[in-house]
């Protein structure tokens, strides 16, 4: 399998553990990504709050680059680890498809510098979507040499991926599965995560520091109340907010939560038996360690189902006597 | 400010008209909001926005340019979408919040406004963009900090250190190779865009 790749900036530098697993769980399961040569910033969210057409037109050159280097043999998807990226990649694709006006005036700058754009041409894809849908969870399962069993995740899906949900990929813009099966797949114990698709405030920490970090503490309170050992995450703004800010979080607030906060694709090269140096571990600012400490060789055993209440629960009431 | 004389004599219609022209792309179905709430209860930043997105619209309805341009509440917009997804009426509400940050800036009122920083980190980072075609993290919280926050800068430092400490942050900017077409395709794209706002179009 071969699709074209669109790191972003995020994945060069500071989400460069996302990079480095995603590589390596890549070459175990033979997906070749050939990376958009020359690529630009996405402009995240800051471009389109300032000026709508060049905005547009920043992520219209990549998609424009990475249609011309279809004949590479990149097929027409391509692939965005990051959930702004995919997302603004997403919107201006989509966009331009439904208006024939911002099209043609976005053609009109991208051909200023020699390039043009057939709204639609190139796929967009998520990197979870992929992983999940087009290698399938059999496929990962195959792989798995060292289960992750007894690891309790929290899977965090973010905003960006489930919504606004261009082409319906996850079905569900506030509850999505996809990724509790396949961290299910590598025998972790996934936890219940109301708040799943939650936001973990994206710039905010710039704009208005208190708001920012409730929004971060309701993600890792609610995973600290389902007892999980790790987060789990597939967008580098979410890791850095949970990550980085996890300690002023608990300043602000007087608590002590220590949640390391994952990528997706850690685990599986964890699970796939590859090397943890290969997958950058070490750069999470809460220490990775003790959690992965907990994965055992045995699955967890299951809870006998009780056929008989236990003995020091309560009588139930006996409704003959005195009827 | 001139801009205010002229803004309070808009009259409801134009007013939502201006929104909607402003949002490129898709029609965002403005006109269509039935004051229903869900918005607004959706809403992770709500409870710190001086309007919710609810109250925001009828006050764009009523034609009350100033005050929702003056509102904190676009700026405080996570772009999380829930809004977006939960409406009834399909209204592209976060689309719409992107569209009053962009008037805000252009009649200058967001200075007035709780979030006034905003508009200066997003200038920031495309700064950053249009000179490399990469963002600069760095670059991007020393300048925004030491301009707005200099006493929190030193909290900031550490932050950075730490980034810095785990290879999680460049020295230095890299730069892409087609710098010089990015910027013609920006600069051409700019253009065309004030040409359109000219027209009602308005970018």
């Amino acid at each position: 399998m071969k699709y074209g790749y669109y790191p972003g900036c995020s994945l060069e530098r500071n989400a460069i553990a996302y990079h480095r697993s995603a590589m390596a769980v890549a070459d175990a399961l033979d997906i070749e990504f050939v990376e958009v040569d020359d690529w630009n910033c996405c402009g995240a969210t800051e471009y389109i709050s300032i000026d709508a057409l060049p905005a547009y037109a920043l992520v219209a050159r990549n998609l424009a680059l990475a249609s011309q280097q279809k004949q590479n043999g990149n097929g027409n998807q391509l692939v965005a680890p990051c959930s702004a990226c995919y997302l603004n990649l997403q919107k201006t694709n989509h966009y331009m498809a439904d208006s024939p006006e911002l099209a043609q005036q976005v053609n009109t700058a991208l051909q200023a510098g020699g390039l043009n754009y057939d709204p639609g041409s190139v796929r967009v894809r998520h990197l979870l979507d992929i992983l999940t849908q087009d290698v399938g969870y059999d496929a990962v399962a195959e792989k798995v040499t060292k289960p992750l069993y007894n690891l309790r995740i929290a899977p965090y899906y973010g905003c960006l991926i489930v919504r606004p949900g261009f082409d319906d990929t996850y079905h569900n813009p506030e509850y999505p599965t996809c990724l509790d099966e396949l961290m299910r797949k590598l025998g972790a114990t996934v936890v219940d995560y109301p708040v799943k698709t939650h936001c973990c405030g994206g710039h905010m920490t710039q704009i208005s520091e208190p708001v920012a970090l409730d929004l971060i503490r309701r993600l890792l309170k609610n995973a600290a109340d389902y007892q999980a050992d790790a987060i789990v995450t597939l967008c580098p703004m979410c890791q850095l907010n949970l990550d980085g800010y996890q300690e002023a979080v608990n300043k602000h607030f007087g608590t002590n939560y220590q949640i390391p906060i994952l990528y997706f694709t850690q685990l599986m090269g964890l699970a796939f038996g590859i090397k943890p140096k290969k997958l950058g571990f070490g750069k999470e600012f809460v220490d990775a360690r003790p959690a992965l400490a907990k994965i055992e060789a045995e699955p967890p055993k299951k809870p006998k189902k009780r056929k008989r209440p236990p003995k020091e629960a309560l009588p139930m009431p006996n409704l003959t006597e005195g009827m | 400010m001139s801009a205010q004389s002229s803004a309070s004599r808009a009259s409801p219609s134009s007013f939502i008209d201006e929104v909607i022209a402003a949002t490129p792309g898709s029609d965002p179905h403005l006109d269509l909001c039935v004051q229903c709430g869900t918005c607004g209860g959706s809403c992770p930043s709500g409870p710190d926005m001086e309007h919710t997105p609810r109250q925001l619209f009828a006050m764009i309805n009523a034609g009350m340019k100033e005050d929702v341009l003056r509102s904190n509440t676009p700026w405080y917009c996570v772009s999380c979408y829930y809004c977006m997804v939960r409406c009834p009426q399909d209204v592209h509400i976060t689309d719409i919040m992107y569209s009053l940050k962009r008037m805000a800036i252009k009649e200058g009122m967001f200075q007035e406004s709780t979030a006034a920083d905003a508009p200066d980190f997003s200038e920031t980072f495309i700064d950053f963009v249009e000179q490399y075609g990469r963002s600069f993290e760095l670059g991007l919280a020393t300048r925004y900090h030491l301009k707005h926050h200099p006493l929190g800068a030193v909290k900031m430092a550490g932050f950075g250190l730490g980034m810095l400490l785990r290879g999680r942050m460049d020295l230095t900017p890299t730069k892409i190779e087609g710098i010089a077409q990015l910027k013609t395709i920006l600069a051409r794209a700019k253009e065309l865009g004030a040409d359109s706002s000219k027209n009602g179009g308005g970018q």
